[in-house]
């Protein structure tokens, strides 16, 4: 099983690095939404829960993009097959294609929170970097599970660009929820609030559920 | 179900009623015929006629939706894990990705069977791509592209091939090339799609004929006539 | 396969609850003394929201049914309690906002968590029908339906939860009653409300499988005799279409 899922990973990394499908469109969408919300909301910077929901919107928003290139390669070029003929575990799939959207975000992440830091926020959460990190992380895991199970689920269907975000941002309105909540106090102006830790288990909790019923029915999702 | 009593082999596939459906449209009907190990049958039918999903039965990617069919010794659909692995398919898509290189590609498949790099080499080797074999896909040629599905599919040495018009859009050195891969004498189990009847035929061991999802002509090559197969196409 | 058992008991069972339910909203229950008549809304919106929520729930649970045994009638029981649930969630939220624009004078307000949890399961929801119908082959639109009724059903108490989280610590719930406890004329009248709606649900729910699966039965027997051929083939379609 650990074998196929870093074989799997490995592809799709690979297939990313050759043919750069994912990660810059998800970038380039997280800054220029950046710009669109400097001009919609017609303020110099941000602060406090209007910075934190602006972040998290665009993230959400920029992962649906992963989202729906997530299965196309197999869906096209037959890799579903190919992968459904080996003598392997099925779930391994969801596995890697969670790792590799987990992946994707964070890539788009490293940058897209520096950017967002100099463009919209005002000055300041330096110290309060290790708890967005932990905040980054959960969210980014809830995202990924969700996407992927999304993802499978549009991918085989015929409005599948339509689908997939259509389904996927209520089903992550938890997150964004918890998300927003927990960074918000991070981002007030003049140095970061106390941090509001059951955020944390909420999206922990998330992740643990949906982790596990994702890899439950994900099977369901391969067979004719 | 491993061997039956003499001790030979079980035969590569046995149907017994097979059809399926798609929603109210019947694909197939009532298939029955079996294939012992090491056999070659040929697979004649108009577009339509159920060949493609007769294939993917057999492959294990379709449930069958009535009657039994034995693959390999595995039952489809309960054992159907049985005969993974032991069977190579060779459909109309390459189903190679297309920014990976062949030899990418081929190890990326090599993986997930549990085969060793060696053989995907040697394979690449063999059918004459060694020059090319570090480019993506997507630059290769429609017969350099079927030489590289040929290696994908008998990577791991299958015991029963599936295949459907494989010489398509081979030149002859290709054909040549690939024979002793996938051709009669290779070994493997073979269900050959093929509209060239007489090639077909020469290269089968049984015949089998489909017409509008059903089975109009099962019976050994030496019994079939030209005249019979091309009758279903009318 | 009938599903029409018992249909009668549970029409008039409906009837006579929600007709009890209503004589004693108009003439027993008491009249709020903040929000006057317009509160006794609650004894529609609540039972409403708390049927559609188990309504969603069953689906999930016929759903993983399904899955499990392959067996469409379960599919087709998802689906029906789906369908209905969504039309529940929208009298939820034509009721909440009906109450809220009463009792607060907007025609929304984020801060009950219950109507804003139910906006957003009914988007979700809203989703199934359209899913179900890009998909053709009727197998794997029954078991992709199934997935996502399961992973659906799932998140309404995880997002209920997430949302109550949210805006419990800042405002004070709006369209709550005389702050959480209920006296016993009202706990009648609304008990006997939702026991109406639940019977209503569950009535309706048989309804319509009953007749989905007669007209299911009725096309394979004409296609029995018809031959493969004989019938205009199915239009696509999001309900199931076979059993």
């Amino acid at each position: 099983m650990r074998a196929t899922v870093s074989a799997l990973i490995r592809k799709d990394l690979r297939l990313e690095r050759r043919s750069f499908e994912s990660v810059p469109a998800m970038l380039m969408f997280s800054v220029s939404t950046f710009v669109l919300f400097h001009f919609g909301l017609d303020r110099g910077s941000l602060e406090g829960d209007l910075a934190a929901g602006v972040l998290w919107v665009t993230v959400l928003l920029a992962s649906v993009l992963g989202m729906n290139r997530l299965f196309v390669a197999e869906q096209e070029q037959g890799g579903f097959d190919g992968f459904l003929m080996a003598p392997v575990d099925r779930t391994a799939l969801f596995v890697a294609k969670a790792v590799v959207l987990f992946c994707f975000l964070v890539a788009v992440e490293l940058v897209a929170v520096p950017a967002f830091v100099i463009l919209l926020l005002e000055p300041g959460p330096g110290q309060a970097l290790p708890e967005l990190l932990a905040v980054l992380l959960l969210a980014d895991a809830g995202i990924a599970v969700v996407g992927t199970l999304v993802g499978a689920l549009g991918v085989q269907t015929r409005a599948r660009d339509l689908i997939v975000p259509l389904i996927a941002l209520p089903l992550l309105v938890p997150v964004v929820i918890a998300a927003a909540e927990a960074s918000s106090p991070l981002f007030a102006a003049g140095g970061a609030d106390p941090f509001p830790g059951r955020w944390l288990l909420v999206l922990a909790l998330y992740d643990a559920v949906f982790g596990l019923l994702a890899y439950a029915v994900f099977d369901f999702l391969l067979e004719e | 179900m491993a061997t039956t009593a003499t001790g030979a082999s079980p035969p590569a596939v046995a149907l017994e009623g097979v059809g399926r459906a798609y929603g109210e449209r019947v694909a197939l009907r009532d298939v029955s015929f079996t294939l012992p190990a090491g056999a070659t049958v040929a697979v004649f039918g108009a577009n339509g006629a159920g060949k493609t999903t007769l294939l993917r039965i057999l492959a294990g990617l379709l449930r069958p939706h009535a009657g039994r069919a034995c693959v390999l010794g595995a039952e489809l659909p309960r054992e159907a894990y049985r005969a993974r692995g032991r069977i190579g398919l060779l459909g109309h898509e390459p189903m190679l990705y297309r920014d990976l290189t062949v030899r990418e590609n081929l190890r990326f498949h090599a993986r997930l069977h549990g085969i060793a790099d060696g053989r995907a080499e040697e394979l690449v080797e063999r059918v004459g791509l060694a020059a090319r074999a570090d480019e993506p896909l997507r630059t290769l040629s429609r017969g350099m592209a079927q030489r590289a599905a040929i290696c994908r599919t008998v990577l791991h040495a299958p015991e029963l091939l599936l295949l459907d018009e494989p010489l398509a859009n081979l030149d002859p050195g290709g054909a040549a090339a690939v024979a002793p891969l996938i051709g009669r004498g290779a070994g493997p189990a073979r269900v050959l799609i093929s509209h060239d009847a007489e090639q077909g035929l020469a290269e089968a061991d049984h015949v089998l004929g489909l017409r509008g999802g059903r089975q109009a002509i099962w019976a050994p090559a030496a019994e079939v006539q030209l005249g019979d197969v091309r009758g279903l196409y009318a | 396969m009938t599903f029409g058992r018992g249909l009668r008991a549970l029409s008039i069972a409906s009837a006579v609850l929600i007709t009890g339910a209503f004589a004693l909203v108009f003439f027993y229950a008491p009249n709020d003394a903040d929000q006057g008549f317009i509160q006794k809304i609650f004894y529609v919106h609540v039972p409403l929201a708390i049927v559609a929520l188990c309504g969603f729930v069953a689906g999930g649970i016929y759903g993983i049914r399904h899955l499990r045994s392959g067996d469409r009638a379960d599919d087709l029981r998802s689906y029906v309690a789906i369908h209905i649930s969504l039309v529940l969630a929208v009298g939820v939220l034509i009721t909440g906002s009906i109450w809220a624009r009463a009792a607060w004078g907007h025609w929304w307000v984020w801060d009950e968590p219950t109507l804003v949890s139910f906006l957003i399961v009914f988007l979700l929801y809203a989703c199934y029908q359209p899913l179900r119908f890009s998909i053709e082959d009727p197998e794997r639109q029954a078991r992709y339906a199934s997935v996502f009724a399961i992973v659906a059903g799932a998140f309404v108490p995880l997002n209920f939860m997430a949302v109550r989280m949210a805006e419990s610590l800042t405002h004070p719930r709006v369209l709550s009653t005389t702050g959480g406890s209920m006296p016993g004329e009202m706990r009648l009248t609304f008990l006997v409300a939702l026991a109406g709606m639940g019977c209503l649900f569950v009535t309706l729910w048989k309804y319509e499988l009953a007749s989905k699966s007669a007209s299911i039965q009725l096309r394979s027997l004409k296609r029995r005799l018809a031959g493969d051929d004989g019938l205009a083939p199915l239009t696509r379609s999001a309900a199931p279409q076979q059993l």
